[in-house]
């Protein structure tokens, strides 16, 4: 991968530098622990069957061949552990009060809604034993109708849960207008209108490292120990305790090493429930690890929307209002987060654009047979971005103007900022125009255009097309007060301490939990800057809820906008405190010391000075403090952010395609973002990288697909095409440095801006390759099967 | 992802391999790099009961000149295929065909014998030896036969050769300078191919074979005799799906397939003739 580092303001000091990961030599060098790394003598092994039906209800379930495998322990159905459930596997976010909630247990009893239900399970002495046993387990399904199809699963032909009476779960609306009728009107009056229907096909996450899971009860101390391959240790902590009627100070999760989640990690699974569950039953360790198969369909699939977008807009293109309506495919039950997805998306289908109070958007979503869905890189806010850019290109062409014209006319101006926008959020800062032309410049934009007229003439094998995408990313969630609003059920803050240790070592304590993002790099290199050390003195806690706490974890981009500033703001604490002793010790006011390069001078006084080292072993020993003042130099600091940050960018890619195949190549791409400040671009440039791979997939690879059946066929990797390296362009990565005003590191996170903005860049250059010969759409994943259909029916269909 | 019990030998020699399958009978397999059998295992779509492990006769790991042929020893490794001297010269084709076999790790581990053994009509080197028209060597507990390529594959992952014969040896005719082209088309470089063509021409002469167009590798014999016959390569390659019985799948329907073996034809063959 080619990178062009663009930056145009590099802060002095340890932030800003591209300081190699810490984390990486563990990782490269198979260092790293990992939950099924961890040897645990005498632990037990858990295999769950699962549902080979998309439908079915359970007439019998029999466990008792599988007693007589060797090695086998116990097994048992749903039925047989229905009373270890306090309460059902938990959905935190029932985004409407009448929203629609299947009762979900780790197990089913009665019903399997999707390929891959568990419906028993064996714990044996070894994995393959446990494996084996599934195969002896006899159970009796009778066969109900699948439902695969979002349009049908609307109409209720076939109900996934009987009980609800719909397949329903609910219809969400965020309806802005500044009088009544204002978007009827903005239609009625409008000079130019769009009115497109995209899919987003459903994704499987497919981490690197798939789900593991080892419980360890407590001969004292607590109840349980819970390992975890998860992105959300302290969520985790407080969902098993109530979904197993156990104190949650009994409660430790620890999320070792963890191979990756992109949200699939987010959530609170079964296998998580049964192995605490069995192991307090059993009275000792029990473990599971998921096979790959396993993963691609009893982990949370991602995406899974049908849009429906109207651009209305006056002669210049301007907009003047936007309408969305939206299906969601839930999947057969609710997981943690399911229903809000599409929410998250909900403010930002004006993308980047000004737009007056001109808005409707409406969500239904519905249950089909198939995995629940949840939280993927960038949850609803890539669908939402991809939804208005491919609408822009619509737009441009009814226009007739250049694509990127047509967004500059739209940009919300630099000089508005801090803006109000139309959904009453204010979005912190941003120079779009700036991004896109830094992107243009890069890409080549004029070049690519004029190429493209001469070769992209009637009969030309190989067509050129260039697209744009311009998005906000939307992160750092998120204000509590706003996640209220949202009927979510937990806050936005995060968690840091800061603790100076007696040698002048510091212990940083997180809330956030890493899977791969660099904490430990990035948190040590903001409190190196303002402490005044060095990075290599500083350790990074994290992941073990005995060890944090306090903490919400990492999933939206959070992470540094939230838990990072909160582990600025824990520093300032510190040396607050510092400071304290330090004028005590060198007889000064607190107001006549400077802090700097880790020591207290008094102003004008370069010989009166004191090192935060050895006010750290004051602090400790305690001999000599100011009076009233506490041992030890340590600060906790729970910060809730004031608003949301706002990334934002431009991406442009140019395509050739080969109109004989279908095959699409990918000739340049160029990724301008703006995340504010950069504490290491070197980890910026490599969530960028990424993400926009993972955009790429879903533009042009990765489908989970399903039969009519409800069988998933794309459950191998031979199926589900993860591009692999030599399927990437090179991508050229710059930035924009545009600090956020609402924290004082200026920051606002970068996790999924490279998938947010992707996507339509592929998409839209692959359809202005082939605006020529009349295509408007390709479906994603833009396969050649599917750019070859495009072609042949924009052939066939009547000029 | 975890197969089911089986029992392991290992076989020193095709002699002792030959015999090995004759004791364990039915349920038993040879496992040579393993990279068909051991994913079906890891599925349970396969479940034998003995594997006789042949990955270690290394005296049929060569390629050799055989004067107007070139011999490969049934365990030589894709990457030997790719990389050997002897085949760039005289059958080139095949030494490409090799290296869009899968990635390196593949490729350091599947056999050549494997493959064609296998008979998957998706693998690259079943057709490239077809088109080549190869002769296979199969030794079984009565000795060894030959098997011209052209009637060895039977039908989805079936052959010719019986369950106690062992592929020893593939015989591939020296091309004598024929231009050839191989055309592999699929979405990541790593896959087996959506369709792929083998062809080589020289003077009048023409072969070309078909990957994953139908259950077993496809001769496309239509496309030689047209050319014999004076076809320019565009009319040629219009007959490229007239022996194919294609199936669809996620990245093909059965339109999309033909389509793509005319077009694959076409460059194959202009490649062949450049
Ligand atoms: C990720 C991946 C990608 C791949 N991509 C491609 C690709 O792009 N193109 C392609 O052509 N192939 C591809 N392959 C398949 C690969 O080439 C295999 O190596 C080959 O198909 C089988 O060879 P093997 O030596 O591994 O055979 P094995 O897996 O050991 O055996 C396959 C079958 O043949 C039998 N057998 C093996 N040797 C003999 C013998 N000498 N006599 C009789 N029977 C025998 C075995 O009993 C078994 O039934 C891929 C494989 C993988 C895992």
């Amino acid at each position: 991968m080619t990178t062009t580092d663009a930056t145009t303001a590099t802060a002095p000091g340890v932030i800003g530098q591209r300081l190699l990961r810490r984390e990486d030599p563990a990782l490269l060098t198979g260092e790293a622990k990992f939950t099924n790394d961890m040897h645990v003598p005498g632990a037990l092994h858990l295999a769950v069957l699962r549902s080979p039906y998309a439908h079915a209800r359970i007439t019998k379930v029999d466990v008792s061949a599988a007693l007589q495998v060797p090695g086998v322990r116990a097994a048992y159905s749903g039925a047989d552990l229905a009373d270890l459930w306090a309460a059902p596997m938990p959905c935190a976010w029932p985004v409407t009060d009448d929203m629609k909630n299947p009762p979900h247990h780790p197990l089913a009893t009665d019903k399997v809604c999707y390929v891959g239900d568990g419906v028993a399970c064996v714990l044996a002495d070894s994995d393959t034993a446990a494996h084996d046993a599934l195969e002896a387990i006899d159970v009796e399904y009778e066969a109900l109708e699948a439902v695969t199809d979002l349009e049908d699963a609307l109409s209720d032909r076939v109900l996934v849960h009987e009980d609800l009476g719909t397949n329903t779960s609910y219809t969400w609306a965020l309806k802005v207008e500044e009088s009544e009728g204002a978007v009827d009107r903005a239609f009625a009056e409008a000079a130019h209108t769009v009115s497109e229907r995209y899919v987003q096909q459903r994704l499987i996450p497919m981490a690197m490292e798939p789900r593991a899971v080892l419980s360890m009860p407590q001969p004292f101390g607590g109840d349980v120990t819970l390992y975890s391959a998860t992105q959300v240790p302290h969520i985790l902590k407080v969902m098993t305790a109530i979904t197993l009627g156990i104190g949650e100070h009994q409660v430790r999760v620890v999320a070792p090493s963890v191979g990756g989640g992109f949200g699939s990690k987010l959530n609170v699974y079964a296998e998580e429930l049964l192995c605490v569950a069995l192991s307090r039953k059993h009275g000792v360790p029990v473990r599971w690890n998921e096979t790959r198969s396993e993963n691609t369909m009893a982990t949370i699939h991602g995406r899974g929307q049908i849009q429906h977008i109207e651009l209305a807009a006056d002669d210049n293109g301007k907009l003047t209002g936007i309408r969305v309506r939206l299906i969601g495919d839930m999947g057969a039950y609710l997981q943690l987060v399911t229903p809000g997805i599409p929410l998250l998306g909900a403010f930002l289908y004006a993308g980047v654009y000004d737009l007056p109070k001109a808005y409707d958007f409406e969500c239904t979503s519905v249950f089909t047979t198939m995995t629940p869905t949840d939280a993927y890189r960038g949850a609803g806010r890539p669908e939402a971005t991809y939804a208005i850019e491919r609408a822009m290109d619509a737009l441009a062409g009814e226009v007739g103007v250049d694509p990127l014209e047509l967004r500059r006319r739209n940009f919300i101006p630099t000089e508005s900022y801090p803006y109000e926008a139309f959904s009453g959020l204010t979005y912190d800062s941003a120079n779009h125009d700036g991004a896109a032309t830094m992107a243009a410049e890069m890409l080549g934009y004029d070049e690519l255009r004029a190429r493209q007229a001469e070769q992209n003439v009637d009969g030309a094998s190989k067509r050129i097309g260039i697209g744009v995408s311009s998005y906000f990313e939307m992160c750092g969630l998120a204000p509590s007060r706003v996640l209220a609003s949202l009927n979510y059920g937990a806050g936005g803050w995060e968690a840091a301490t800061v603790r100076v240790l007696p040698t002048s070592k510091v212990q940083v304590v997180t809330g956030s939990t890493p899977h791969g993002q660099g904490h430990e790099t990035s948190w040590s290199m903001i409190a190196a800057e303002k402490l005044g050390i060095a990075p290599e003195d500083i350790d990074v806690l994290h992941s073990d809820t005995a060890v944090s706490p306090l903490g919400l974890d990492t999933y939206g981009s959070r992470s540094l906008p939230v838990g990072g500033v909160a582990v600025a703001m824990a520093c300032d604490k510190v040396i607050d405190k510092a400071k304290q002793i330090a004028a005590h010790q060198l007889e000064a006011s607190p107001d006549d010391l400077e802090f700097a390069g880790g020591a207290f001078t008094v102003k004008g006084s370069p010989d009166r000075t004191m090192p935060l080292a050895a006010i750290a072993f004051e602090a400790f020993t305690a001999h000599d403090l100011p009076d009233g003042l506490e041992p030890n130099l340590e600060a906790q600091v729970t910060y809730d952010p004031p608003n949301f940050s706002w990334p934002f960018g431009t991406h442009m890619c140019a395509v050739e395609v080969d109109v004989d195949t279908g095959e699409i190549e990918i000739l340049k791409y160029v990724a301008i973002d703006d995340c504010g400040v950069q504490v290491n671009p070197l980890i910026v440039d490599g969530q960028v990288h990424g993400g926009v791979v993972q955009g790429i997939a879903q533009a042009l690879y990765e489908e989970a697909v399903y039969d009519t059946d409800g069988n998933l066929t794309t459950s191998t990797l031979a199926e589900y095409l993860v591009p692999a390296a030599s399927d990437v362009p090179p991508i050229t990565t710059g930035h924009t440095v545009t600090p956020s005003p609402t924290n004082q590191l200026g920051v606002k996170g970068v996790g999924e801006a490279g998938t947010i903005g992707a996507a339509p860049a592929v998409i839209n250059a692959v359809v202005d390759a082939l605006s020529g010969l009349g295509v408007r759409d390709v479906p994603m994943p833009a396969s050649p099967l599917n750019v070859w259909n495009a072609i042949n029916h924009a052939q066939e269909a009547p000029k | 992802m975890i197969p089911a019990a089986f029992d392991y030998v290992r076989a020193g020699s095709a002699e002792e391999a030959v015999s090995l399958i004759a004791e364990h009978g039915e349920d038993a397999k040879f496992l040579a790099g393993g990279h068909s059998l051991l994913p079906l295992m890891k599925l349970r779509l396969a479940q034998p009961t003995v594997l006789i492990d042949i990955g270690r006769v290394n005296d049929l790991s060569y390629v050799r000149d055989g004067g107007d042929h070139v011999a490969i020893g049934a365990l030589t490794r894709h990457m030997d295929v790719e990389t050997s001297d002897v085949l760039r010269e005289h059958a080139p084709l095949l030494a490409h065909a090799a290296s869009h076999v899968g990635d390196p790790q593949v490729r350091h581990r599947g056999t050549i014998g494997g493959s064609i053994a296998h008979a998957d009509p998706a693998s690259d080197l079943p057709a490239a030896t077809l088109a080549l028209g190869a002769t296979y060597v199969v030794q079984g507990p009565n000795g060894t036969r030959e098997i011209a390529a052209a009637d060895f594959y039977e039908g989805f992952l079936t052959t010719s050769m019986a369950a106690d014969e062992m592929l020893t040896e593939i015989r591939v005719p020296k091309m004598g300078g024929a231009g050839w082209g191989f055309q592999k088309f699929n979405r990541r470089a790593q896959d087996w191919a959506i369709v792929g063509v083998a062809a080589w021409r020289r003077n009048g002469d023409a072969g070309v074979a078909l990957v994953n167009m139908g259950s077993v590798p496809i001769l496309a014999s239509s496309v030689a005799s047209a050319l014999a016959g004076g076809a320019s390569i565009d009319d040629a390659a219009e007959q490229a799906a007239a022996e194919a019985d294609p199936q669809a799948d996620l990245n093909a329907s059965v339109e999309y397939r033909i389509h793509l073996a005319k077009v694959l034809t076409r460059r194959a063959l202009e490649a062949a003739s450049g």
